[in-house]
This record gives C-alpha cells, sequence and structure tokens, in this order.
C-alpha cells in the first residue's frame, strides 16, 4: 500500500493531491477567520468592538460574508473584456495558492522540496501583479485602470529591494532550498544579524501585497476601490481572498527568511517542547499582527514618497547592505561553502 | 513517457503563443501571449534540469519585462488599422530575418547530426551531485567572468542613457524635499509672542511664516502665470 504512494504515478498524484488538499484547506479557513480577527483588532485599537452579532464573538461573521457574496449577482460591464475580466480574479487566487506548494511546515514538509524554492517564491509573488494590471485593464474604466497602474509601477519597484534583501539571506545560507535556509538559522535567527533588512523585507511585503500605507492601487478616498472597482459577488471575493492568502504567503516568506522558520526559540528546553508547525504558525499570526497593527495606525502614503522610499532609500541601502554583509562573511571566514 | 508528453505539450503552448503574438490584433492580447511563451520556455527549461534558469526567466522576464511592456502598450492609444498599413512594406525585411534565423537554426541543427560528440566537447562537464545554480556559478565567474562584467557594462550605459534622455531637472515644479523639511527646527517657523489681552493682533499683525529665501520671492514676482525658468529670454 505505501509503495503504492510512492513508486507508482497514480500513487504520488494521489498523494501529492491530498497533501495539497491538507494545506489548502487550513489555509483558506485562516484566511476566512483572518478576515474577522482584523476587524476585531483593529476595533480594538479604535477602541470598538467589532463583528460580534453572528456567531460566539462574531466567529461566524466571515461565513455570513461567504453566504452573502455567493448570492450576489456577478456584473460584468459592457466595455469589458469578458475573457480577461473573469480570469483576473481567478489568476490571483491561484498564484496565491500555488505559492504554497513549497513552503516547509516542518523540517521537510514541504509538497515540493525544490533546490530553488526561495526563487521560486520570488517568482510566483512578482507575478502577483498581473491579476491586477489585467483586472485594471480588462475592466475598461478609469478608476480600476489607475488603480493597475498604480500596481504594476509599485510592485515592480519594491520587488527590487526585495530581490537583494533575499540575496543577502542566500548569502549567509549558501543554498536556495527553503528548509536549508530555515536550518541555517539553527544558532541564531537571521532577524538579529540582518535586522535592517528584515525591516526592509517586511515593508516590501507590506507594498508587494498592496496593504496600508502602500495600499494606493484600492486608494478608495481618490479612485474608489482602484483595479476592482468593477467586480462583484464571487469574482470580488476571489481577490479578497486572494490577497489575503498573499499577506498569509508574505508572512510565511518573513518566517522563513528570517524568523527561523519552525525551529523554537533559542533552540531550549520549554519551547521545543511545543512541535514546529505549531511555532511556524503562531510566528505567522505575529506577523499578520503586525500587517494588522500597520493598518490601523499609519496614514496612506503619497504615490511620490512611495516611489522615494522604493527607489531612493531601501535600494541604495538594500545593496549597501549586501555588499556590507558579503564582505563580512569573506572578511571573517563565514562564508558557506555550497554543496 | 509522461515527461515527453509534457515536452511536447508545453512546445506546442509555446509555439502556438509565440504565433499568436505576432498576430494577435490587439497588442495587450500579444504581450499577454508573450508572457504565456515565456511561461512555457520556462516549463521546457525545468523539463531539462535547468530549474535555476527556469525561475529566472519567470522572475525577469514575466515579473518584471513583460510587466513593463504590458505597462507601456495599455497606455499607448493605438489604431490598430494603421498599426497593419505597414504591414507590405516591411514585409520583405521580416521574411529576410525570418530566413536567416531559420538557416542558422539549420546550420546548428546540421552540426549537431553531422558530428554528435562536438557539442559535448565543448559543454562544461555536468556534476549530477552539485546543484546547478552552483554550477552555472562556477563557470560563470571564473571562466566567463570577463564576458560576465562586459554585458554588465553594456546594461549600465542602456541605463544611464535611459536617464540623459528622459531626465528633466525641472526647478520650476513644487518638489518635497523631505532633507529641508527635517532640518526645520521650530525656531525657523515659529515665533511666541506675548499678546496683550483685550488687543488682538491689533499691536503685533499677522503671524506669518518668515520667509527664507526672499531674494528668490522677489525675483520670480514678474506677474508671469507658469513662468518657466528654464526661458532663458530674460
Amino acid at each position: 500500500m505505501v509503495e503504492f504512494f510512492t513508486t507508482n504515478p497514480f500513487g504520488i498524484l494521489i498523494l501529492t493531491v491530498v497533501k495539497a488538499l491538507l494545506i489548502l484547506g487550513p489555509l483558506l479557513v485562516a484566511v476566512a477567520m483572518m478576515t474577522l480577527a482584523e476587524r476585531k483588532i483593529m476595533a480594538a485599537i479604535q477602541l470598538r468592538r467589532g463583528p460580534n452579532v453572528v456567531g460566539p464573538f462574531g466567529l461566524l461573521q466571515p461565513f455570513a460574508d461567504a453566504i452573502k457574496m455567493l448570492m450576489k449577482e456577478t456584473i460584468i460591464p459592457t466595455g469589458a473584456n469578458r475573457t480577461l475580466f473573469l480570469m483576473a480574479p481567478m489568476l490571483t487566487f491561484a498564484l496565491a495558492m500555488i505559492a504554497w506548494a513549497v513552503i516547509p511546515v516542518n523540517d521537510g514538509w514541504a509538497i515540493a522540496d525544490i533546490n530553488v524554492g526561495i526563487l521560486y517564491l520570488f517568482a510566483v509573488s512578482s507575478l502577483g501583479v498581473y491579476g491586477i494590471i489585467i483586472a485594471g485593464w480588462a475592466s475598461n474604466s478609469k478608476y480600476p485602470f489607475l488603480g493597475a497602474l498604480r500596481s504594476a509601477a509599485q510592485m515592480v519597484s519594491y520587488e527590487v529591494s526585495m530581490g537583494f534583501v533575499i540575496v543577502t539571506v542566500l548569502l549567509c545560507v549558501g543554498s536556495m532550498n527553503l528548509n536549508a535556509i530555515v536550518k541555517a538559522q539553527e544558532t541564531i535567527w537571521f532577524v538579529i544579524p540582518l535586522f535592517p533588512m528584515a525591516v526592509i523585507f517586511f515593508i516590501s511585503t507590506l507594498a508587494e501585497t498592496n496593504r496600508s500605507p502602500f495600499d494606493l492601487p484600492e486608494g478608495e478616498s481618490e479612485i474608489v476601490a482602484g483595479f476592482f472597482v468593477e467586480y462583484s459577488s464571487m469574482s470580488f471575493a476571489l481577490f479578497f481572498l486572494g490577497e489575503y492568502a498573499n499577506m498569509f504567503l508574505m508572512a510565511a516568506m518573513t518566517t522563513i527568511l528570517f524568523l527561523g522558520g519552525w525551529l523554537a526559540p533559542f533552540g531550549i528546553e520549554p519551547f521545543t517542547w511545543i512541535p514546529g508547525p505549531i511555532w511556524f504558525i503562531l510566528k505567522i499570526c505575529a506577523v499578520m499582527f503586525v500587517f494588522v497593527w500597520v493598518r490601523a495606525t499609519f496614514p496612506r502614503y503619497r504615490y511620490d514618497q512611495l516611489m522615494r522610499l522604493g527607489w531612493k532609500v531601501f535600494l541604495p541601502f538594500s545593496l549597501f547592505y549586501l555588499v556590507l554583509v558579503a564582505g563580512v562573511l569573506l572578511a571573517f571566514g563565514w562564508l558557506p561553502t555550497a554543496a | 513517457m509522461i515527461a515527453q508528453l509534457a515536452f511536447y505539450a508545453f512546445a506546442a503552448i509555446l509555439l502556438v503563443s509565440a504565433g499568436m503574438v505576432v498576430s494577435a490584433r490587439n497588442p495587450v492580447h500579444s504581450v499577454l501571449y508573450l508572457v504565456l511563451a515565456f511561461f512555457n520556455a520556462a516549463a521546457l527549461f525545468l523539463l531539462a534540469g535547468a530549474e535555476f534558469l527556469a525561475m529566472i526567466l519567470v522572475i525577469v522576464y514575466v515579473g518584471a519585462v513583460a510587466v513593463l511592456f504590458l505597462f507601456v502598450v495599455m497606455m499607448l492609444d493605438i489604431n490598430f488599422a494603421q498599426l497593419r498599413e505597414g504591414f507590405q512594406r516591411y514585409l520583405p525585411i521580416g521574411a529576410t530575418i525570418g530566413v536567416i534565423l531559420l538557416v542558422e537554426l539549420g546550420i546548428v541543427l546540421g552540426g549537431w547530426s553531422l558530428a554528435p560528440q562536438s557539442a559535448g566537447l565543448r559543454a562544461v562537464p555536468i556534476d549530477p551531485n552539485v546543484t546547478n545554480t552552483v554550477q552555472i556559478g562556477r563557470v560563470l565567474y571564473t571562466d566567463y567572468i570577463l564576458l560576465f562584467q562586459a554585458s554588465g557594462l553594456v546594461l549600465l550605459v542602456a541605463m544611464i542613457g535611459a536617464i540623459v534622455l528622459t531626465l528633466r531637472d525641472r526647478t520650476s515644479s513644487r518638489h518635497q524635499s523631505i532633507a529641508a523639511q527635517l532640518a526645520r527646527t521650530p525656531a525657523d517657523t515659529m515665533e511666541l509672542l506675548d499678546v496683550p489681552s483685550g488687543v488682538g493682533t491689533k499691536g503685533i499683525g499677522f503671524l506669518r511664516p518668515k520667509v527664507k529665501e526672499p531674494a528668490k520671492v522677489a525675483q520670480d514676482n514678474h506677474g508671469h502665470i507658469g513662468h518657466d525658468n528654464h526661458g532663458g529670454h530674460h
């Protein structure tokens, strides 16, 4: 029986599908709960109660929202490019899901443990912009188009400094395998020696996911809701789910690159009793909390300021720090030897 | 068997989408087909075992270059009928280039089939124990370092060219100087006065922000609205 699942191609296929469902099921539930958690946390920060009517403590609110979305009418504008208009939300959602194939939840617990895992994540996250651009263009209307243009420029800009941050981490690890990146942090989490890069990476992930204070592509006070003005019902819900799944993905990336993935803090006794996946989830939750915290406390950036931050502050600084880290590693002979 | 099926599927989609890039009526669709072509090329790289190249292709070409293509093409106001007009005129040039490429490919293929071992002599031997990322690094930064540096210089020149073509230092526009804003102190901008009660602002006048460069304000005061300093005809 075990042999069927490890050697037979159909067995491997079935096993992979089951593994994928085991990741995606909890992920979707987490996304639903995240929408509630975000509203609750923001309410607490703003001294309100938040949703508290549907179910105990408002726990069923996300499901009520989902049912509401399902019941609504899908509206496709007459001027829209139908195929692309419907493809865009599916693309956003699918891209947010496929990235999870390489995320190691525990030592070796990834569906695909590939050599270039971090590059795969970087590639998938840089594709996210297509969903937004296509949505903005296919809607054939002014505000979505403006939102799409803003998003394209913003995501391309912040990818550059994200790339440098990733290269810095790779220099310290000597491998692009996500499992190896986490294992390299057994002595010390990278957030301590590479703290400035961790901050830059986190801020860049805010820009990559179009989260506040970089939510100019949505910018409801200026361009209504940006690229998804024309979307309704399930096509809107897919955008929404995709965006939150992307946030989880970015939180997972931050956790793997800087917060030691599934490793317990300091690797000492009381912490190591808790299994790795729990630590991984806890760390993702902590990063997600910061996402919400930032949203509730910072005003939106102006567009020229956003560009200035990306190109004139983050890019030179991350380049400088990359050279610094490379120099330190070389000078002290700490460069990892590549296998 | 599965690998072969996958190869033919990816190759077929690649060729069809490459054809659609040229023949699609809408330029935005062309760019999207180009993205599809890039994807399938990346998949072919993966099948050949070159996972690093596949990922770099997706990151660089799909994630950045094609996004900027799309960005530009979406904003162009293109008259499709006009675009087709030049087709007859440019056909001979395009056909010539196509034929030359085809002949060159034929020569390469002919070389392969005549002397199958010749490619192996030139190629760097593959060590199965080393990941191909490391292998590329070892070859690129040792044997081909000068070519690598030269390609970097070419890119640098292209970048400088783009900057020179587009940079206009418009002194008349209102740029935000963040350094100047951060360097401001309370003493520069405000003044605490003892105002006698019941007098209001009569005794001391209005509080106005201190003007830092009075000379510039006086110079601009010609009554020209939207006056540009670049005019040069004073």
